[in-house]
């Protein structure tokens, strides 16, 4: 039971050996993944054959790092420009939606809203591909009635900036909108009544206190696109990014230069995460 | 003054008896509408329109159910569907009974000095991408991997066993990446639980198990739910554990999908199957909600 009641023995050492297989059970494939990508191996397996750093800096034919891997260094380089696009163009479409649902009354307001959760609710396969027909579909329509070829509505890099965009917005409505429920009003009034402009008013007063939501909001917008896949996986086209690039190695059989590059991957996403939770300590 | 202030109030307010444009709302409500149109509602009204058009016999698109019919004819479709909606609704299960200790032990065993510390210990594996966890887990079970190495070394085993591509380990693979989505909820649902109520029930001659179930659960049921929601969702529509970890003749719904429209480049029967499976993930949620009386807006929250 709780930890003021008193317990027998055999229950709380049970209960205490459950959690620690449990963090066994958690951290296992990451530990392993990361120790045998300085393995002196061929393939990312055991026995141990003696540290080394080849897999990271290695330039040779058998043992190419992934420092010198230009496939993989590319797929990493476009991840970085869809997070990049991703993560600020839905913060600033986020926040608005914050805005919106917390301070602006409308007609259908409920509806809206309903709709802005859909993504929540839709797989991310299906919004891949619903995307994917609907572009194409556009680009039909473009090209028989203005005979305009228009490369955004093919797959490739725009359309999977869009497609992870359509639902992650949603996240940064959500984190945004719950850090303005807690704004003190009062604040923007006496802003207002002092003479500033609604404008000022939000960049000044209401945006100044929303800083590390939209901030903390921005490191998981761009942490979700560089990992996404699902509906990545139908919008890509001629550029991989990171995890589709990923995916294709592991499912062909792999090296250990997919450990090294999940080494570099935890390293950055655990860094990403600590942010993150230090801005939402300051948020209190 | 004080009618300056009564009409920024109700400008903020939003009268709607109050004439002229409120430009505020025009520029909130503009990228939020583009975005939810045109990525979100048209679509998905597109995928249903590509969903009931099929070829005739001289080859040209017209209205036909035929895309929904041939799902229902063919065992391999429905079948395919039934096991990835029993395979979902059973992870979800299982993700609960797995989670709940660990986020009671959290909340409420282990002495507060460590519990910051754990909680975020136990959210830390879920950042990193899902394929880097799956390829740790393949690199552990395959027959080549880590664990029979060691089970070989330790003579427990005389030769290699392949731990992959079944539904066990598929399964398993798709507990560990959807844990986070029920441990989230359950533990802010336990937090809110006044130790006291275990406090007395325990002077009252409460049992752990009636406790648990009479106490502790219907107290965290929202929180179950709405982990619940999200863990189901999340497993129907995984396209990654089940492609790497499961067998080869057990296919998951999303493989069916991947497959008419990348392999046999039938966009139509493609739309066909991602709407089934868009009605079917949206009518458990539905059910689910009202099952437990609570609505989409306050599980979110």
């Amino acid at each position: 039971m709780i930890r003021n009641i008193p317990q027998t023995k055999t229950y709380s050492r049970g209960f205490r050996l459950y959690v620690i297989l449990y963090f066994v059970f958690l951290f296992a494939p990451l530990v392993v993944t990361c120790i045998l990508a300085f393995n002196d191996s061929m393939f990312p397996s055991l026995p141990w054959k003696g540290f080394t750093l080849e897999w990271f800096t290695g330039n040779t034919m058998e043992m190419t790092g992934i420092f010198n891997d230009q496939i993989n260094l590319d797929s990493i380089w476009v991840s970085f420009k869809v997070a990049f696009f991703v993560s600020l163009l839905s913060t600033f479409v986020g926040t608005m939606g914050a805005f919106l649902f917390e301070q602006e009354n409308f007609p259908f307001k409920q509806l809206l809203f309903f709709l802005m959760l859909a993504p929540l609710v839709i797989p991310g396969v299906i919004l891949g591909i619903s995307i994917l027909l609907f572009s194409n579909t556009l680009g039909l329509f473009f090209e028989t009635h203005f005979g305009l070829d228009v490369g955004l509505f093919r797959p490739g890099f725009w359309l999977v900036v869009l497609g992870q965009f359509s639902f992650i917005t949603t996240i940064v409505t959500l984190i945004v909108s719950a850090r303005l429920k807690k704004f003190d009003h009062t604040l923007e009034e006496a802003a207002l009544s002092l003479g500033a402009t609604r404008f000022e008013t939000i960049v000044h007063i209401t945006l100044k206190f929303l800083r590390p939501a939209i901030l903390g909001a921005m490191a998981v917008a761009f942490l979700m696109s560089f990992e996404n896949f699902n509906t990545t996986l139908f919008l890509v086209g001629s550029q991989a990014t990171l995890p589709i690039n990923l995916y294709l190695q592991v499912r062909d059989g792999s090296t250990p230069v997919i450990n090294a590059i999940s080494v570099l991957m935890i390293g950055g996403t655990s860094l990403l995460a600590l942010v993150n939770l230090y801005f939402s300590k300051q948020e209190r | 003054m004080e009618s300056g202030i009564g009409h920024i109030i109700s400008q903020r307010k939003g009268d709607p008896m109050k004439p002229g444009i409120r430009w505020g709302l025009v520029i909130f409500i503009t990228p939020v509408l583009v975005w939810l149109t045109v990525l979100i509602l048209l679509p998905q009204v597109d995928m249903f329109i590509m969903s009931i058009r099929a070829k005739n016999e001289l080859g040209e698109m017209v209205f036909s159910i035929g895309n929904f019919k041939l799902f229902f004819l063919e065992p391999i479709y429905w079948r395919t569907f039934a096991r990835t909606a029993i395979f979902s609704i059973l992870v979800t299960f299982l993700t609960f009974l797995i989670t709940m200790p660990i986020a009671f032990y959290i909340t409420k065993v282990v002495s507060p000095k460590f519990q910051g510390f754990l909680s975020v210990l136990i959210l830390m594996p879920f950042w990193v991408s899902e394929l880097v966890r799956v390829y740790g887990w393949m690199i552990l079970l395959r027959e080549s991997g880590v664990i029979n190495h060691f089970l070989i070394k330790f003579g427990l085993l005389n030769k290699p066993i392949e731990m992959l591509y079944n539904d066990a380990t598929m399964i398993m693979g798709l507990v560990y990446t959807s844990m986070l989505f029920m441990l989230v909820p359950l533990l802010s649902a336990l937090e809110s639980l006044d130790n006291s109520l275990i406090e007395a029930a325990y002077d009252l001659g409460g049992s752990v198990w009636s406790i648990a179930t009479r106490i502790v659960i219907p107290h965290c049921l929202p929180g179950i739910v709405s982990g619940s929601i999200v863990v189901f969702m999340l497993t129907l529509g995984n396209y990654l554990t089940p492609n790497l970890m499961g067998g080869k003749n057990g296919l998951w719904f999303t493989e069916q999908i991947y497959n008419q429209f990348i392999a046999s480049f039938n966009w139509n029967q493609g739309s066909a199957f991602g709407f089934l499976l868009l009605i079917l993930s949206s009518g458990i949620i539905w059910m689910g909600l009202k099952l437990t009386k609570q609505t989409l807006g306050k599980v979110v929250q």
